[in-house]
């Protein structure tokens, strides 16, 4: 379990007068084995800052550090980036000419001082593994992307990212391509493999109530800075910035019985590594 | 709109073997064929033949030993220009290979070596491109000095700057992709990205471009050999041959024109398989369907009572009414038929619904579930070859399914799309983009439709709506386009508003602006809304009415009040658990339906729901039930088991 903390973290975009600030001083901690969710609207900065997690968006001021450690960056060691991220639109994510079981395959690290036929199979029982963890039949591993639904496709990105061990994971608006059919068996899944394997994940959504459902922490990030955070319950039931509260009220009034103090109030205790 | 049927779920290898069986794809690689044979065979064949020296012989007309004469040593013309094909596609193969393997290393280079390295050979190659390939030839010729080897430097080295700039548009097209960034959070090499995700995603276009390279070689070559600055004597190709064949071009033409006529063929036999390639490698020009000839068709018949055009299409049983002056839309039994290469497919499949006067209907479902199409079928936004057929279809009274009624859309209909940025011209003024249909439909001059449309936008809360007018699309933000979107439905004085997916593509407090907009248009005009959505609580919060479609079916049609408590159909109050809102239970796992959306290529027996359904028995699996008082269903409103635990389906 790892904790992942950007300090003080600045992205800018361009050159000259042209530049833009996408992401503007902002201090965020992932506490170990905990779900943090990350709002905000399209244009506010969530994107940037998770591709700078990462190392894919350029740091400009601050910096992302993994237990202390920089992470990303140009000269990173070889090998899977601890910080792995999963991406909005499956369909974009996996290369379309290969198999999932590949894509999935090329993820796992590989192992030193092995002949190549061992090597092969333990990734491919691996690869089986993370298919089975992610609830898809290890059978499926020779389908292509195009084969599969929106929702199969996103548990194999999901699977890829793990494939990598990583320690901390961001998940990236990873429901917003789905149908809401599907949408609640990939958040199921993502509450399953935080309670599982204690991963830390930072949960990036636009939908309050999908990141009030999995985090236990929550962030609202408006124009590249973060102006509202705290626990989650509190957060959406007391909201002190007018810009949450903005947010709040945009929401489409709950479909089950109206909205009360008692149901905002989680009884759910947030978890801490013991 | 062809663009959005279905897609075709197995999209993954391009048909190579289909395109080339074609009338482009036979003659293509017939002559391929015919040209490689040549070059393998000719030589073993007549080689000697070739050389022989007939002095006897020397300079003669066609004649019956030598069909196409003989040169100036009695050597046979017809079986120097066959045994010349080997030499000539070998050389021009050779120059190509070089030219794609020079292109290939300078336009992947940015890829390898990083930005910064990568920008210099961008450069380097785009002033490469810039000189004639001819003159690049003639000068690496003089450089390389004459001669076969010389010559497919030459040839190679001119031909590369086109091949690596193609090369580099084409890897800069994938190079942003998120599978690339996901390969290189997974640690994988620069060199493994190309080679496993790069070049097999551009591979299409690039071998499509060698091909027509090899016969641009082919042409090069004749020409720099016909100069004399290629194959030297006494090897001998088709250029070679046309050189010396030129000399007396007027006493024996053929001399010249036969290997002038080899280099055709064989430059043709390259270019049309590549043309044929080029085909198999556009999976998306596969439907062959002239979009073009489609606006002057009708797409809309009558369903003739008997001869329903679906195996689904039964009659609704359902009184008939006379429509009464609050009725706005009336349809019954609406079928869409799109062919495939299967067979038709009926998407929506009997759709009935009424829109009251000023009434918000709602209608939700999956992708797939034929919620838009129905929505594009009102409209008559649907396009051949898809075809719409209905029992009864009439708007404010009257029948939309005989005559011409285009011009109801932009007067007494109005659309609103998913992604405003897509509906408006981005090159035009969005004063003038709203003017346009009011002067054509209305008969408004300029000055009273500019005016017009400077009074919508400020209807629809826009700002400065004078200044805003004269601005171009992309100076809008989404939400702001999306309520120009409506305020041109309103142009016109629309009695029915047909939303779809109006606010998928924008952020929660800009989707209550627009919601709240429409509302608002509603209540003031008694506009009729038909508000089509993925998404239950939107529909819930501004519909009346909501219509919960799956498989190309109503499967309920209940007011929108219910939803939460009183739906019966076992879908829809799945969907109504799957969404989770403010106050979901926090220590219980969302509830999922499990299993995929139906193809409506390929529907099951019985419901279709039943696969996926919790209360599904021998019934529902062979008998499809109606839509009786609402409910399309055989066991509506019955108790649900308690929930599964997901399983690895979904």
């Amino acid at each position: 379990m790892s904790e992942l903390r950007f300090d003080d973290v600045t992205v800018r975009y361009g050159a000259g007068r042209r530049t833009t600030t996408a992401v503007d001083g902002v201090s965020l901690v992932v506490p170990p084995g905990e779900i943090v969710g990350l709002v905000g609207e399209s244009g506010s900065g969530k994107s940037t800052l998770a591709r700078a997690a990462v190392g894919l968006a350029p740091v400009h001021g601050g910096q992302v550090l993994l237990d202390g450690e920089p992470v990303g960056g140009r000269r990173r060691t070889a090998g899977p980036s601890p910080v792995q991220l999963v991406f909005q639109d499956p369909a974009s994510s996996l290369d379309p000419r290969m198999t999932v079981g590949e894509s999935v395959a090329e993820a796992v690290p590989r192992e030193r001082g092995r002949t190549s036929a061992a090597a092969r199979a333990s990734a491919r029982a691996e690869v089986e593994r993370l298919l089975t963890l992610v609830h898809l039949d290890p059978d499926r591993a020779g389908a292509y992307p195009g084969q599969l639904s929106g929702g199969q496709r996103q548990r194999v990105a999901i699977a890829r990212a793990l494939a990598a061990r990583p320690s901390v994971v961001v998940a990236d608006e990873i429901t917003s391509a789905l149908d809401v059919s599907i949408q609640g068996a990939v958040l199921n899944l993502v509450r399953e493999l935080q309670r599982d394997l204690g991963l830390s994940i930072l949960f990036i959504s636009h939908d309050l109530a999908v990141v009030r459902y999995v985090a236990t922490r929550v962030a609202v990030l408006h124009r590249g800075r973060i102006v509202e955070r705290g626990e989650t319950a509190q957060v959406l039931g007391d909201p002190r910035h007018d810009y949450t509260r903005s947010l709040l009220a945009a929401v489409p009034s709950p479909l089950t019985g109206p909205l009360t103090g008692g149901t905002i109030d989680s009884t759910r205790t947030t978890r801490r590594p013991t | 709109m062809p663009a959005s049927l279905p897609a075709p779920i197995h999209r993954s290898r391009p048909r190579l073997p289909a395109t080339l069986r074609t009338p482009l794809g036979v003659t293509g690689t017939g002559l391929l064929a015919l040209v490689l044979a040549t070059a393998l065979l000719a030589p073993l064949l007549w080689g000697g033949a070739a050389e022989a020296v007939d002095t006897a012989a020397m300079l003669q007309g066609p004649s019956a030993d030598h069909w196409a004469g003989t040169d100036n040593l009695g050597r046979d013309l017809l079986l120097r220009t066959l045994v010349a094909t080997r030499l000539s596609v070998v050389l021009a193969l050779a120059a190509t290979a070089l030219a794609v393997t020079i292109g290939l290393l300078l336009g992947t280079a940015s890829l390898l070596l990083g930005p910064r390295a990568g920008r210099l050979v961008t450069a380097g190659v785009n002033i490469a491109v810039a000189f004639p390939g001819l003159l690049l030839a003639l000068s690496f010729a003089v450089i390389f000095g004459v001669g076969q080897v010389g010559s497919v430097l030459a040839i190679g080295f001119a031909g590369a700057p086109a091949f690596a700039r193609l090369c580099q548009t084409l890897v800069a097209g994938v190079a942003d992709r998120d599978y690339l960034a996901a390969a290189r959070l997974a640690g994988v090499g620069r060199l493994r990205i190309l080679l496993r995700h790069v070049l097999p995603n551009v591979g299409g276009p690039l071998v499509v471009n060698a091909t027509i390279g090899a016969g641009g070689a082919l042409l090069s070559f004749a020409g720099l050999s016909f100069l004399g600055l290629g194959v030297q004597a006494p090897a001998y190709d088709w250029g070679r041959l046309m050189q010396d064949g030129l000399d007396r071009i007027y006493l024996d033409p053929l001399a010249a024109l036969l290997p002038g006529f080899a280099v055709v063929v064989a430059g043709l036999a390259f270019n049309l398989t590549g043309e044929a390639v080029a085909r198999a490698f556009s999976i998306d020009s596969i439907s062959g369907v002239s979009l073009l000839a489609g606006g002057a068709l009708r797409t809309r018949r009558r369903a003739d009572g008997g001869a329903a055009p679906g195996p689904h299409a039964t009659p609704s049983a359902e009184v008939e009414h006379d429509a009464g002056p609050d009725l706005v839309l009336d349809v019954a039994d609406l079928v869409v038929t799109v062919p495939t290469a299967a067979g038709a497919a009926w998407p929506v499949r009997g759709v009935t619904f009424r829109v009251a006067r000023g009434e918000a209907v709602g209608v939700v479902g999956e992708s797939g579930s034929g919620k838009t199409l129905t929505a594009l079928a009102v409209a008559d936004l649907l396009e051949p070859p898809t075809t719409v057929t209905a029992r009864r279809l009439s708007f404010q009274g009257r029948d939309l399914l005989s005559g011409d009624h285009r011009t109801l859309l932009g007067t007494e209909l109005a659309m609103v799309f998913q992604d405003p940025m897509s509906s408006f011209n981005p090159v035009r003024r969005m004063g003038g983009q709203l003017a346009e249909g009011a002067r054509h439909h209305l008969g408004l001059t300029r000055r009273q439709a500019r005016d017009r449309a400077v009074d919508r936008l400020r209807s629809v809360r826009i700002g400065e709506p004078e200044r805003r007018a004269g601005q171009y699309p992309h100076e809008f933000s989404g939400g702001m386009r999306q309520r120009a979107m409506i305020g041109l439905g309103l142009m016109g004085s629309p009695a029915l508003i047909v939303a779809d997916e109006p606010t998928t593509a924008l952020d929660v407090t800009v989707q209550r602006q627009v919601l709240d907009l429409l509302a608002e248009v509603r209540e003031r005009d008694a506009v009729a809304l038909l508000l089509i959505s993925h998404d239950v609580s939107v529909v819930a919060d501004v519909c009346d009415r909501v219509l919960v479609m799956y498989a190309g079916r109503v499967v309920e049609d209940l007011p929108a009040a219910e939803l939460a408590t009183g739906a019966r159909h076992p879908y829809t109050r799945a969907l109504v658990a799957a969404v989770p809102h403010l106050g979901t239970d926090l220590d219980r796992p969302l509830a999922v339906i499990p299993g995929r959306p139906v193809d409506p290529a390929d529907l099951p027996a019985g419901c279709p729901f039943a696969p996926r359904c919790p209360l599904a028995d021998a019934r529902c699996r062979t008998e499809e039930p109606e839509l009786v008082d609402g409910v399309a269903c055989w066991r509506p409103g019955e108790d649900l088991p308690a929930a599964v635990p997901e399983e690895a389906t979904a």
